[in-house]
């Protein structure tokens, strides 16, 4: 008996109990086809959150306060702030020569309007270089001067999305005035599209100087008369001299934070890669998971091929024993019942991944935010697996059949 | 118990196909079975010995009881004996594997049963072929062709069981035993499920294979009228043979009307 003949059999066999084989295929199908509409749409977010991040700029590294392992509920995040002094110490090209350089950020949700028009949005402060360093400028006027910083000037620049909604009717925002927490500002220039579809709407922001920040709309001084920054954000000379920067801004730190030799640094130093690895480890987690709800609806599916594997031998059994009479083996008949398991379990997972390649195709249309992509070898993976659930399942009733007595077989009634 | 070694049954002299006429096919030395039931033996078959030559027609008759059973799950090699020998066409297979058996049983074994045993929903032509898949013949299709024709169902071969009557589907059944070219027919009350019409069309055509082409047939049945269309009946009563003898004039097919059962009985 050969593969193309047990096949056919197989097939014969599935067709004339249609309903039959598609009820058993439910568990297969339903398992197979979730799983992989859940990995398309994970695929997707990764890819969106992977090209935001490229986005940001080049060689870029962060400098976000608290150490790698900080508890956030014994405040070590309050101590930890990082503050204007340690941008300067970071600024200076002799301490970190491996910068080029170097741009802090210190945001705040603000309430901007002009007339009648309102948006809520994300106002930043930070200073000239920042256009250098996130690859990010005007394209219309300018943007801010170390002279605005210096004077706290009530200059802004704004994103295009804050843009589109101030100013509707197209008016050019350049010498406008706008109010920023009713604190009036003049537009001195508009920041090319960034794009970043998705969770985190680069567009959507006000530039302001570090300065007029600090000092004018959300009061940053401590105590001890520093000024916070949220993080600094530093661009290295070149790839291959990342790790000696991230070095040199280390001790430039320790330095101006007064860390003793031996304690432990309360900032971390991120590259772009770090936070996509970080990224991509949850996604692995959720990948890991949906492994796991596979699995589960896999053995569920399994068990009904088994169960309507072993009804089918019993109501096969005087086929069996003809079979064996005129000359079938064990193998011959152990093959025959295999392959129909194999085939009712890979065309469940056929279907299941037809499905759910749908289902990523349909929640990719009715969503901007992502393009949930079919992963080929999260497909191969289904495939497999389905195959290899139908002859596992297909084993136990498939050596039933074979090896039945054809003299009880052929009297069975 | 008479074991017919000097005693040969004439045989006709047609000898187109299979093999030449007189040599012996089954050879059997003191065959037992014996079943264990828990605490009981039941000694099925109690040293029986037969020969049964090239071209022969017989009937293995006997009570329900008497070890027909066995005797015809031997012969088909569907289960080996406890003791005792069993040579088919020249081949011990008194202590085969059950894989070897079944290898027996596709190349020198056709069975035909009273039941038919026909796979649903399959034409005849794929029915006949069957034996063929097993033995990994090639030229199924015309093999098993030429074979419905053999039992005049030429014009049916696309035909499914359910499209077929009785009679049809026992004539499927014999081609489907005849395809491979066995060394034996085994019969099991092949006309027991068919009304009397339909079962004289089917020993009509187990006499004319046996005549004209000299294939050696074994009927297993407990109907006497049946018994005597064959040229020997071989009778079984606990496990041993009474009685071996020759069919003086057996009945042809069609040609004679079956006696009231009292007359058989009374026989």
């Amino acid at each position: 008996m050969n593969l193309a003949l047990n096949t056919r059999l197989a097939l014969g066999s599935l067709l004339a109990n249609k309903l039959r084989a598609v009820l058993t295929m439910l568990g297969i199908i339903i398992g197979v086809a979730a799983v992989i509409t859940l990995i398309s749409v994970g695929e997707g977010v990764q890819d969106v959150v992977v090209s935001e991040f490229q986005g940001l700029g080049n060689n870029l590294l962060f400098v976000v306060p608290g150490s790698p392992d900080a508890n956030e509920f014994t405040g070590d995040l309050v101590r930890a702030e990082l503050t204007n002094d340690d941008y300067l110490a970071l600024a200076n090209p002799s301490a970190v020569p491996d910068l080029v350089r170097v741009a802090p950020t210190y945001g705040r949700p603000a309430v901007v309007t002009r007339g009648g028009e309102e948006a809520r949005t994300t106002v930043t402060g930070t200073t000239p270089d920042y256009t250098d360093v996130r690859d990010f400028y005007p394209i219309e006027g300018d943007f801010f001067t170390e002279q605005d910083v210096t004077t706290a000037a009530r200059v802004a620049v704004l994103g295009q999305s804050v843009y589109e909604q101030l100013f509707p009717d197209g008016t050019p925002p350049v010498g406008e005035t706008i109010r920023i927490n009713n604190v009036n500002f003049r537009v001195i220039g508009l920041m090319e599209e960034k794009g970043g579809s998705g969770f985190n709407d680069q567009d959507d922001v006000v530039l302001i100087p570090l300065n007029t920040a600090q000092r004018r709309l959300f009061p940053a001084r401590r105590a001890d008369g520093e000024y916070r920054v949220d993080q600094i954000l530093a661009q290295v000379a070149s790839e291959e001299r990342q790790d000696a920067a991230i070095v040199e801004m280390a001790l430039a730190l320790r330095e101006s934070r007064g860390i003793a030799y031996r304690d432990e640094e309360d900032f971390t130093i991120l590259s772009q890669s770090d936070v996509i690895g970080a990224l991509s480890q949850i996604t692995n987690v959720l990948t890991l998971f949906l492994g796991l709800i596979a699995g589960i609806s896999l053995l569920v599916g399994g068990i009904g091929i088994m169960n309507i594997m072993l009804v089918s031998v019993t109501e096969r059994t005087r086929e069996i024993g003809l079979r064996k009479a005129v000359g079938a083996k064990r193998r011959d008949i152990l093959w025959q019942f295999l392959t129909e398991a194999i085939i009712l379990a890979s065309l469940g997972g056929l279907i299941g991944l037809a499905l759910g390649a749908g289902g990523a195709w349909l929640i990719s249309r009715f969503s901007d935010l992502l393009d949930a992509r079919l992963a080929w070898n999260s497909v191969a993976l289904a495939i497999l697996f389905s195959a290899a659930v139908g002859l596992f399942f297909g084993i136990y009733p498939a050596t039933r059949a074979a090896r039945l007595n054809p003299i009880d077989a052929l009297r069975y009634e | 118990m008479t074991a017919r070694s000097d005693e040969k049954t004439p045989v006709t002299a047609t000898d187109n196909g299979r093999g030449a006429a007189g040599r012996p096919v089954i050879v059997i030395r003191d065959m037992t079975k014996v079943y264990r039931m828990g605490e009981y033996e039941v000694r099925a078959l109690n040293g029986v010995s037969v020969d049964i030559l090239a071209g022969e027609f017989v009937a293995i008759m006997g009570p329900s009881g008497s070890g027909k059973s066995t005797m015809m799950n031997m012969l088909g090699a569907l289960d080996k004996p406890t003791s005792g020998q069993y040579l088919l066409d020249g081949i011990d297979v008194s202590d085969m594997s059950d894989d070897q058996l079944a290898d027996i049983r596709n190349r020198k074994i056709g069975f035909v049963f009273q039941n038919f045993n026909l796979l649903p929903r399959v034409p005849a032509i794929q029915q006949v072929e069957l034996p063929l898949i097993y033995a990994a013949k090639r030229e199924r299709g015309e093999r098993a062709r030429r074979a419905l024709e053999m039992v005049g169902l030429g014009e049916r071969v696309h035909h499914r069981p359910s499209e077929l009557s009785g009679g049809q589907q026992q004539r499927v059944a014999i081609a489907r035993a005849l395809v491979n070219e066995p060394a034996i027919i085994l019969a099991d009350e092949p006309t027991g499920n068919l009304d009397s019409k339909s079962g004289t069309e089917v020993m009509a055509i187990f006499q004319r294979l046996n005549r004209e082409q000299g294939i050696t047939i074994l009927f297993v049945t407990h109907d006497p009228w049946i018994a005597r269309h064959t040229r020997r009946i071989i009778t079984l009563a606990d496990g041993i043979v009474v009685r071996d003898e020759a069919v003086p004039t057996p009945l042809v097919a069609g040609q004679s009307k079956r006696p009231s059962d009292e007359a058989l009985v009374h026989e």
